[in-house]
């Protein structure tokens, strides 16, 4: 039997060949060429020149970087963790309020709007925005002045203040759709018994929410949580279109800082240090929710 | 016993009515851009001038979006948007499958290492591979080309999709492999005739996925495609912002231009994205 089970795999090897030399082409290698160009100097022409851990030392000293993972860090709160909130509420009140009140069909039209700005590309969201915000001729400080609210009126992405609130509110309207139509899924899986008995034990909305919903659509909470961050810490797209970072470094973030060094300073090897900065964390963040959620798995099944 | 009711069904009332305003307020802010973007597409510079964003046009004016879209030969950037998406769509899924074939079915030694392994090229930020990638297509003389895209796309997709894939082909029915094998079926045909048709839900939601995420890459389409015969309508889009001649009606016009092929997958593809997470094929 043990012999038979090998001959049994052993033709499925060549299925893999393809997708083993395509990866290693287009992942391995280019990889551990970003990683070895970390520890030099290099214009993109001629030989590098290595310089160990330089880059990384600059780095560790260089306001731009520390700005860089800063606005991350906030760009995770309007890409993971504020959808997140209040994806939950407005599914738990499309599926259990809007779909039992007004039937189903008013609840999936409301979701699928909610849902229309994450079919965008990022590009073009990016110019959408870039104009609804332009200080000049803009929707949004036209509108304002048309209700009389001149005072409000801002260079939305042009003032250093401003500017990377104005991409967090941009990052919020682009995010919000994924998790209500996740949470939303997640929802229908539930026994609505569940429901039912904890109504007739007296549990009252919050209650329900905080104790039932929650709880039950935790595996969903987390794959959202784990994918939105990921993906906050690569954006890139929305920030080339609406702002290159700028002005200065103020809506600066890793991924247009390693462009910026790469295809406009020339800065190749700086620009590697930071992108294997940024993978490092990137994987280091997908191991640690890995086990997180296995622990949690193992915990539930106990 | 006749008087509580009232109350109670006016306070019902009383909360349907904020949680509908609520919503129809969020609704508008969601969907406002996509309107607002349309109504100024169609209006004439000089509307737009005298009238400003909010108002509604005098007129249906198409002269915005028609200049733009001869100055920037849209065609041609639609075109190769779908070359790429749809090369990368085909061409990710096969990959998937055979990828899935050997893990979920052939259950091969390592499996969970070749797991991690693929979906590293889904983890790994393109800003990690992208320099290399970058000098190694212009060795090979593959820079500035769509071919070059479609692999790197093809990969990183695939990644996705063998990781998917293998869990649904973990479950596969083992009979009908054993079957086809006594019948004297090699692998090839067992792929083509049993999984593939077995399985063909899963791969077309992958397909549309694959789709959809290829049309919407900006990054290294950004990077890989410089000439404007080759640029994608997201890299032309995007590169184009703060042009000279790009003032407000004509930046709508752009917008919408971009935003209307968004849609129109949107709602081709509705039915197969919503039927891949509503499985459980997706999450």
């Amino acid at each position: 039997m043990p012999g038979r089970g090998s001959e049994h795999r052993s033709g499925y090897l060549v299925f893999l060949i393809p997708g083993l030399i395509l990866s290693t082409a287009v992942v391995v290698v280019p990889l551990a060429m970003t990683i070895g160009t970390s520890f030099t100097r290099w214009q993109g022409v001629g030989a590098p020149t290595w310089i160990g851990i330089d880059n990384y030392v600059q780095l560790a000293r260089d306001p731009s970087f520390w700005a860089s993972f800063l606005h991350i860090v906030l760009l995770i709160v309007a890409m993971a963790i504020i959808p997140t909130l209040i994806g939950l509420v407005l599914a738990t009140v499309l599926f259990e309020y809007v779909a039992v009140t007004l039937g189903n069909r008013t609840a999936s039209v409301l979701r699928a709007g909610f849902y229309l700005p994450q079919v965008l590309p990022a590009a073009i969201a990016g110019v959408v925005w870039g104009w609804i915000l332009h200080p000049r001729y803009g929707a949004l400080n036209s509108l304002l002045q048309a209700l009389g609210l001149s005072s409000l009126t801002r260079n939305w992405l042009g003032d250093p203040h401003d500017a990377l609130y104005s991409v967090m509110a941009v990052m919020v309207w682009v995010q919000i759709g994924y998790p209500v139509v996740v949470f939303m899924a997640g929802l229908q899986r539930i026994d609505p018994e569940l429901y039912e008995a904890a109504a007739l034990d007296g549990a009252n909305w919050r209650q329900r929410f905080r104790h039932l919903t929650v709880h039950l659509l935790r595996p969903d909470i987390y794959v959202v949580l784990v994918t939105t961050t990921i993906a906050a810490l690569k954006v890139f797209g929305q920030i080339f279109v609406l702002t290159r970072g700028g002005p200065g470094t103020a809506t600066l973030v890793p991924s247009y800082f390693a462009y910026k060094n790469f295809f406009e300073k020339a800065n190749v090897g700086y620009g590697s240090a930071i992108s294997t900065v940024l993978t490092a964390i990137i994987l280091g963040l997908t191991l640690w929710f890995l086990r997180l959620q296995a622990s949690g798995e193992r915990v539930r099944t106990r | 016993m006749a008087r509580p009711r009232p109350i109670v069904a006016r306070r019902r009332a009383g909360v349907r009515h904020v949680v509908l305003i609520a919503l129809a307020i969020l609704l508008l802010l969601a969907v406002a851009p996509f309107l607002i973007v349309a109504l100024n597409a169609v209006k004439s510079a000089s509307d737009y001038a005298e009238h400003g964003p909010i108002a509604l046009p005098r007129a249906l004016d198409l002269t915005g979006i028609v200049d733009f879209w001869e100055r920037v030969d849209f065609t041609r950037k639609l075109i190769n948007s779908f070359i790429v998406s749809g090369a990368v769509a085909v061409l990710g899924v096969a990959l998937s499958a055979m990828n899935a074939y050997a893990l979920g079915i052939g259950r091969l030694r390592g499996r969970g290492w070749f797991l991690f392994f693929f979906l590293s090229a889904n983890l790994i930020p393109q800003e990690a591979l992208v320099y290399p990638l970058y000098y190694l297509s212009k060795q090979a003389h593959l820079y500035d080309s769509l071919a070059m895209l479609i692999i790197v796309f093809t990969v990183i997709q695939g990644a996705f999709g063998t990781y998917l894939l293998s869990s649904v082909y973990d479950h596969f029915p083992r009979e009908l492999i054993d079957a086809a094998e006594i019948d004297g079926a090699g692998r090839w045909r067992i792929l083509l005739r049993i999984v593939v048709p077995l399985s063909w839900q899963t791969l077309s939601v992958l397909f549309a996925f694959f789709f959809i995420w290829t049309w919407n890459e900006f990054f290294l389409p950004l990077v890989f495609l410089i000439s404007n015969d080759n640029q994608t309508v997201s890299v032309a889009l995007g590169v184009l912002q703060g042009q000279r001649f790009m003032d407000a009606t004509t930046t709508c016009a752009s917008a919408l231009i971009g935003i209307l092929p968004a849609i129109v997958f949107f709602f081709i593809f509705q039915r197969t994205l919503i039927r891949g997470v509503t499985a459980g094929a997706l999450k």
